[in-house]
């Protein structure tokens, strides 16, 4: 049995007007699992759930083989990082992190201890005296993490705690969550709708939409096998034109656009005659002189640099205009250049078209 | 430029008509002459030594301190609790419960201390002394109200989640997290009801008789009678007076924090 198990869990804010409908989720002890989603797909209000500051309609909250429904949120042992910090004020950073072991009545010298201890885990010993307004963002994030770890959780919960950060800190502070949460073993649920930061932490991700979990699955499964069209578009394929199944073999489906056609790997139950989406990453194209298999001809629009990268636009008849990403040694081709667009049928994905 | 000088033209008037009526009464209660007068006439300072001295202005002075103080601390005690479930709970009813907190701004005064004199004191349920403090607590309340729910606003309620995820219960989460945050709230709602209960003359002028009256009351009282400059030194007093809680507060607090 897994350590949290959501059974069928919904939430809302009014009655029956689900935010999160019929969830359900399992994570292991000591597990890193991120919700995933665009904003108001129903993962905050998942966690919240979870930490009992919102209150579960339907479905059941399991931990450790508990029933957690019922119990309040200061009884549940549950840390909680929020995305502001959320700070006492008026402390400072040893008093906000010795606030739970106070409230745990444990003798003033163990809580010294074991606050110096935290402080040190996240790297700020010294900062005892200062407040939280003295502290940059970052730090204050860190205090947040020392707070909530100190009381020993059963449960770390975390609501994109590394928005509120510039972008160079949120990616060092990406491998210190990892370390931090590795070396504690705590299980550990976090929020973001940061595709890069949910696979790059997490043992594994559930990709919410509208108060569902699309796909749930490892960040190496998700980037390569996204299941729906939803879990592609999140994870960085682009949608780039429609097609009928005409030939099924082997999992690759042949797929009619226009006067061509595209071998492309089908998702889902995909049927003879059906209308598909085609999918791929814009460094999956390849740029070629002449015609090849499963290519398309097209005319470059536009040349955009970007560093390493090299964007094309690529306007392609009865198809529109793709994006295309190289490496800018590779990227010889000017504007106006007539080209075609290879791509290999395992990088390219067929899902059905939604109505 | 023209645009410049339209404005420093408006500010001077501005000041004028604001500030002018002060200066004048504070010019005119060191006059020498018998008459309220500006400008004023030689300088003495017997008018501020006659108002010190008188018994009935002391008095009333104790009462209207008293009332202000006893109305303020009340309203907070009422109003402290009724902010936060204002600030932080949807119940039904919520919508009327507000409304009830800023009924006595919107019913006149006069109404609401003709209503507490006919209740209170005609039907002898209570003391004179015990409904001033009613009548002046309902007046006061609803902006203790007011500014403390705006400053429980202003405070992340994610600072008190995070407190109650640590363990503490609601009780504690607010006597030891929200209380101690909204302190300059709750120090600038007593400082304005004290003075609205202080300067009040309305509701005063109804629960207000023989033996016990408040200062503003028997200022305008003494005014029917005698026109000399020792109410304009009275006047000075009570800005001096209120001037220096302003400044005192506005060193420890910062005013800008407060308001």
């Amino acid at each position: 049995m897994a350590f949290l198990e959501l059974e069928g869990v919904s939430v809302g804010y009014h009655k029956n007007e689900f935010v999160v409908k019929d969830l359900t989720l399992d994570v292991e002890k000591g597990e890193f699992v991120s919700l995933l989603g665009p904003s108001g797909c129903g993962k905050t209000t998942t966690l919240r759930a979870i930490a009992g500051f919102l209150k579960v309609q339907k479905g059941k909250i399991i931990i450790n083989g508990k029933i957690y429904n019922s119990i309040p949120p200061n009884k549940r042992n549950i840390g909680f990082v929020f995305q502001n910090y959320a700070l006492f004020p008026h402390l400072n950073v040893f008093e906000n992190v010795a606030f739970g072991l106070k409230i745990r009545r444990f003798p003033k010298d163990v809580i010294r201890k074991k606050v110096l201890k935290a402080l040190e885990f996240v790297g700020l010993r010294g900062f005892e005296e200062r407040l939280p307004s003295q502290l940059s963002g970052g730090q204050q994030q860190r205090v947040a993490i020392a707070r909530a770890i100190v009381v020993k959780p059963d449960l770390l919960l975390m609501d994109e705690p590394l928005s509120n950060l510039d972008a160079k800190l949120r990616v060092e502070m990406r491998a210190e969550l990892r370390r931090m949460q590795k070396e504690l073993g705590i299980t550990t649920v976090y929020v973001t709708h940061d595709q890069a930061e949910a696979l790059s932490l997490s043992d594994r991700v559930a990709v919410m939409n509208q108060g569902k979990i699309e796909q749930f699955d490892t960040p190496e499964n998700l980037f390569l096998n996204p299941k729906t069209l939803f879990v592609a578009r999140f994870v960085g394929f682009q949608d780039f034109v429609e097609g009928d199944v005409v030939d099924i073999e082997n999992g690759l489906v042949t797929v009619k656009i226009g006067s061509t056609s595209l071998k492309a790997k089908g998702m889902n139950a995909l049927s003879l005659g059906m209308r598909v989406i085609l999918v791929a990453r814009p460094k999956n194209f390849e740029i070629l002189e002449n015609q090849s298999t499963n290519s398309l001809k097209g005319e470059i629009v536009s040349r955009i640099f970007q560093g390493d990268n090299i964007l094309y636009v690529v306007k392609v008849p009865d198809v529109g205009y793709l994006k295309v990403e190289m490496p800018a040694e590779n990227a010889k081709w000017r504007e106006n250049e007539i080209v075609f667009l290879k791509v290999e049928p395992e990088n390219c994905l067929a899902f059905p078209k939604e109505d | 430029m023209s645009g410049k000088i339209f404005t420093y033209v408006m500010l001077t008037i501005a000041i004028i008509f604001l500030i002018g009526p002060f200066i004048i009464i504070f010019a005119a209660s060191f006059s020498e002459s018998e008459v309220l007068s500006f400008p004023p006439k030689g300088f003495t300072l017997q008018w501020f030594k006659k108002v010190i001295s008188m018994p009935m202005f002391i008095r009333s002075f104790e009462t209207s301190l008293w009332v202000a103080i006893l109305a303020s601390l009340l309203a907070l005690l009422l109003g402290i609790p009724v902010a936060y479930v204002l600030a932080r709970f949807d119940f039904p009813g919520k919508r009327f419960v507000e409304i009830l907190t800023t009924l006595p701004v919107i019913i006149p005064q006069m109404v609401a201390g003709l209503a507490l004199l006919r209740i209170f004191i005609i039907m002898e349920i209570f003391s004179i002394r015990t409904t001033l403090l009613i009548g002046h607590t309902a007046i006061v309340l609803p902006f203790a109200v007011r500014i403390i729910s705006s400053s429980i606003l202003n405070f992340p309620y994610s600072i008190e989640e995070a407190a109650i995820s640590l363990g503490a219960s609601r009780l504690r989460v607010f006597i030891n997290v929200v209380l101690p945050n909204i302190t300059v709230g709750i120090i600038s709602a007593f400082i304005l009801t004290f003075i609205t209960s202080f300067n009040n003359v309305p509701i005063s002028l109804f629960l207000t008789g023989p033996g016990i009256s408040t200062l503003p009351i028997v200022m305008m009282t003494y005014m029917e009678y005698y026109y000399d400059p020792s109410i304009a030194a009275l006047a000075t007093l009570l800005i001096l007076i209120t001037l220096g809680v302003v400044l005192v507060m506005q060193k420890l607090l910062g005013i800008s924090k407060m308001l």
